[in-house]
């Protein structure tokens, strides 16, 4: 957490919002083929299967079945991959929905399993007509298509956070020590809308070393250091409770939130900053040492804020895009290198070496992206 | 768009005027450098036959920085040796680094410059690129740009001196920057904004600060001292003295013509020891005196050293003494135009100042000039046990930039 320079804004752009057009409604009947209108798509730790690769303009309605062992994610990308609609958290055995609006153009859908990574890609392109678009609508656009974002990221932050409490009220210690970071990752991921709410951050994130005297230190810190320094979660109940609690007033509000394109750009920034001063220094997570699980959320949530900016930049600087695509690519290229199963290596595991070109591949990204905002102001 | 609206009052003469020239005017920077030293505040010329920043008179500051270049795509580093040109024109003309400036462009974007050298003078900044044998081809074999043919002869590795306590991780580089000012926020300020404008192509290596110029380069200039408390760089090459410069400084010919190589040693100093070792002593181990900075067989400072005068019966230049083994005549006239600064980076954990002497040596042929008069100090100069070369760098400074449509490298890589 930091102190925030965002403000949540009015209905006035919320009132612009096309549909929310990402659905993550748990299915048991699983759309095999395009009888239902589904495009069904059938993934498994190696393989994504789309049953066709090909639609007409409008509504796309696809049914992913997770086979695989690992819990997935199914992703829809545009250009620069933009993020046109997306099912987090798909846990092995269950089929989850995703309807999205595409307009007629080329496509990726993108399976991941391990919930990391490129994922496994496939060509899908839309036919049909093309809606002109104007200035405002790409603006309008861009914030309706980060609300998608915010609204797939938090369903998931709920789950999972509520996976992880449920371990710790058990005391099941190993559990709760593997469920930590994955449910940080959507928190991390959406992080500068989550610190408008000023007094939830805070409660929800607040580390050790920043509490100011008197403030009570509560949520994922607190159950991180029950977890792995007094390795003893039986008085965590009433933290664990709080966290949730805490969780589902975010997401309620974040939900509501409406950011504008240059909080948006500014976002994008401001995830990378945290890269730079927290992770990069292992101050995020200094009893659990899983600040790479962060790092990667971040530079994720920076790359989906600027994805759904990305018409707008496009239009105003041919140049940009491209570039902020390549930098985001060689971070994710350098942090790849530390994967380890499912996860990552820890901070503690990492060289001198390692953290400089870490921080090399930030900086590059950090700078045309401190670009973004100015690009996307209205003039 | 100038830091300062009115440089023109700052400068006196030719200096004051050239500073307060049009964007992008071609100054030529002269064989001759003395003016500079009339005033501090003023603008020394970037274009010129030479890299400003190795005969210039030695301005009180340094921040020099070496980097690492992280990308193998050779237009990106001919596009960054491009706009580094650019803002170093720039900012030695005592402007932004970039057009739009510190506090002038939109309030959503972050400024091109970062904005600490507001309202402060050209400070005689001079910014001087060199490139380091590993662009040429990386210490695995890569010949990552193209350029491993053109790496000239001269710029052979050093071989490893007895004594060597170098850290690898602020030793060497692909390239390096001079960044010489009066200011030293001047100095920080351009070498900041060069490394920002680097990010995603170079990555910095290593950086030095350094205060206390302890060469002279200019007969104009007073003899320094450094953190011994001697004079440093009495027998300095200058920078009138254009026919030694000839032969012991620029090269001649190829790529690097109008170009100098230049060594970096890092020589951390047993400060402690030092000071409690007698007068007597530390005048024999550098063989001159410290009031006048005489050599030990004459009465002022500019004596010619007289190996043959004895004193109480052995010589009175001591055979292990500093300037001994460094002088020109033990090594086929050798000359170097030595252009260190005093360092010290605060304490070394265990209360001792971690301080001493950042050398710098520009040179025709370091395999004819530094190589050999360190190989010989490394092994018997009694200064040994009181320095310790912790850093070394080797780096071939090419000629200057002719003009606005000229960049750093264009000889390298054009």
């Amino acid at each position: 957490m930091r102190t925030t320079r965002l403000v949540v804004v009015g209905a006035a752009v919320a009132a612009a919002l096309t549909s929310l057009a990402a659905c993550g409604k748990d299915s048991t009947s699983a759309g095999s083929s395009g009888g239902d209108g589904k495009i069904a798509v059938t993934a498994t730790d190696t393989e994504c299967k789309v049953a066709r690769a090909d639609s007409s303009a409008g509504s796309v309605h696809f049914a992913v079945t997770n086979n695989g062992s690992k819990v997935t994610e199914f992703y829809v990308y545009g250009e620069g991959d933009r993020v046109m609609g997306e099912v987090e958290n798909i846990a092995p055995g269950v089929t989850r929905e995703l309807l999205v609006d595409l307009d007629a153009g080329s496509y990726q859908t993108a399976c991941k399993p391990g919930m990391s990574g490129k994922g496994l890609r496939n060509a899908f392109t839309v036919t049909g007509a093309k809606k002109a678009a104007d200035n405002a609508s790409e603006l309008s656009a861009a914030t309706a298509n980060y609300q998608r974002y915010i609204k797939s990221q938090t369903a998931a932050l709920k789950d999972q956070t509520s996976a992880f409490v449920t371990a710790v009220k058990a005391g099941d210690i190993e559990k709760a020590k593997s469920l930590y970071p994955v449910a940080r990752t959507y928190y991390e991921r959406i992080e500068p809308v989550a610190e408008i709410f000023g007094e939830l951050d805070p409660a929800i994130d607040a580390r050790e070393a920043d509490l100011e005297p008197g403030q009570e230190f509560t949520g994922f810190h607190k159950l991180e250091k029950d977890l792995w320094v007094a390795k003893d979660v039986s008085k965590s109940g009433q933290i664990a409770d709080k966290l949730l609690a805490d969780v589902q007033k975010i997401v309620d509000e974040a939900n509501k939130a409406q950011l504008t394109p240059v909080q948006l750009a500014n976002g994008a920034k401001e995830l990378l900053d945290e890269v730079a001063t927290g992770k990069i220094t292992g101050e995020e997570d200094t009893f659990s040492h899983t600040d790479l699980w962060d790092f990667q959320a971040n530079v994720e949530g920076s790359q989906a804020a600027v994805a759904a900016l990305r018409p707008v930049i496009d239009q105003r600087d041919p140049t940009l895009g491209k570039t902020l695509d390549e930098k985001f690519a060689a971070v994710f290229a350098a942090l790849h290198k530390h994967r380890q199963g499912d996860g990552w290596k820890l901070y503690t595991q990492l060289t001198q070496t390692d953290l400089k070109e870490l921080t090399d591949t930030i900086n590059a990204l950090a700078e045309p992206i401190s670009k973004v905002a100015a690009t996307v102001a209205t003039k | 768009m100038d830091r300062r609206k009115v440089l023109g009052l700052a400068g006196s003469g030719a200096v004051g005027a050239a500073a307060a020239g049009v964007v992008g005017a071609t100054l030529v920077h002269g064989e001759s450098t003395a003016q500079a030293a009339a005033d501090i505040s003023a603008a020394v010329p970037f274009y010129g036959r030479h890299q400003a920043g190795i005969v210039t008179p030695a301005q009180d500051r340094l921040h020099f920085v070496a980097f690492d270049v992280i990308t193998n795509r050779r237009d990106d580093l001919v596009n960054l040796l491009k706009a580094w040109t650019v803002a170093a024109a720039r900012m030695t003309a005592g402007q932004d680094a970039g057009t739009v400036g510190a506090v002038n462009g939109s309030l959503e974007a972050p400024p091109d410059d970062t904005g600490e050298a507001i309202g402060l003078p050209p400070s005689g900044l001079t910014l001087t690129i060199g490139f380091g044998p590993t662009l040429f081809r990386t210490a695995d074999g890569k010949d990552r740009f193209g350029v491993a043919a053109k790496r000239p002869e001269a710029l052979a590795d050093l071989p490893r001196f007895p004594r060597d306590a170098l850290e690898a991780d602020i030793s060497g580089g692909d390239l390096c920057i001079q960044a010489c000012a009066h200011d030293p926020q001047v100095a920080v300020h351009a070498v900041r904004n060069l490394a920002r404008i680097g990010f995603g192509v170079v990555s910095v290596r290593w950086s030095q600060l350094g205060f206390g110029r302890t060469s002279s380069t200019s007969k104009d200039q007073t003899t320094a001292r450094n953190l011994f408390g001697f004079k440093d760089g009495t027998a300095n090459l200058k920078a009138e003295e254009t026919d030694l410069i000839r032969d012991w400084l620029w090269v001649s010919d190829g790529w690097m013509a109008d170009g100098a190589y230049l060594v970096t040693r890092k020589v951390r100093m047993m400060i402690e020891t030092w000071d409690r070792t007698s007068l007597g002593e530390q005048e024999m181990i550098i063989g001159r005196n410290k009031g006048e900075g005489a050599p030990l067989s004459g009465t002022k400072e500019f004596d010619e050293p007289d190996f043959t005068v004895t004193h109480n019966d052995g010589p009175a230049i001591a055979l292990d003494s500093h300037v001994r083994l460094a002088h020109p005549t033990l090594h086929n006239g050798a000359r170097l135009l030595r252009r260190g600064y005093n360092f010290v980076d605060g304490s070394d954990g265990l209360g001792r100042l971690n301080a001493g002497l950042f050398f710098m040596a520009y040179q025709r042929d370091p395999r004819k000039q530094f190589v050999p008069i360190q190989a010989m100090l490394a092994k018997v100069d009694a200064m040994n046990e009181y320095v310790r070369h912790v850093s070394s760098g080797l780096f071939a400074c090419p000629g200057g930039v002719s003009g606005p449509g000229d960049y750093w490298g264009r000889a390298l890589f054009g």
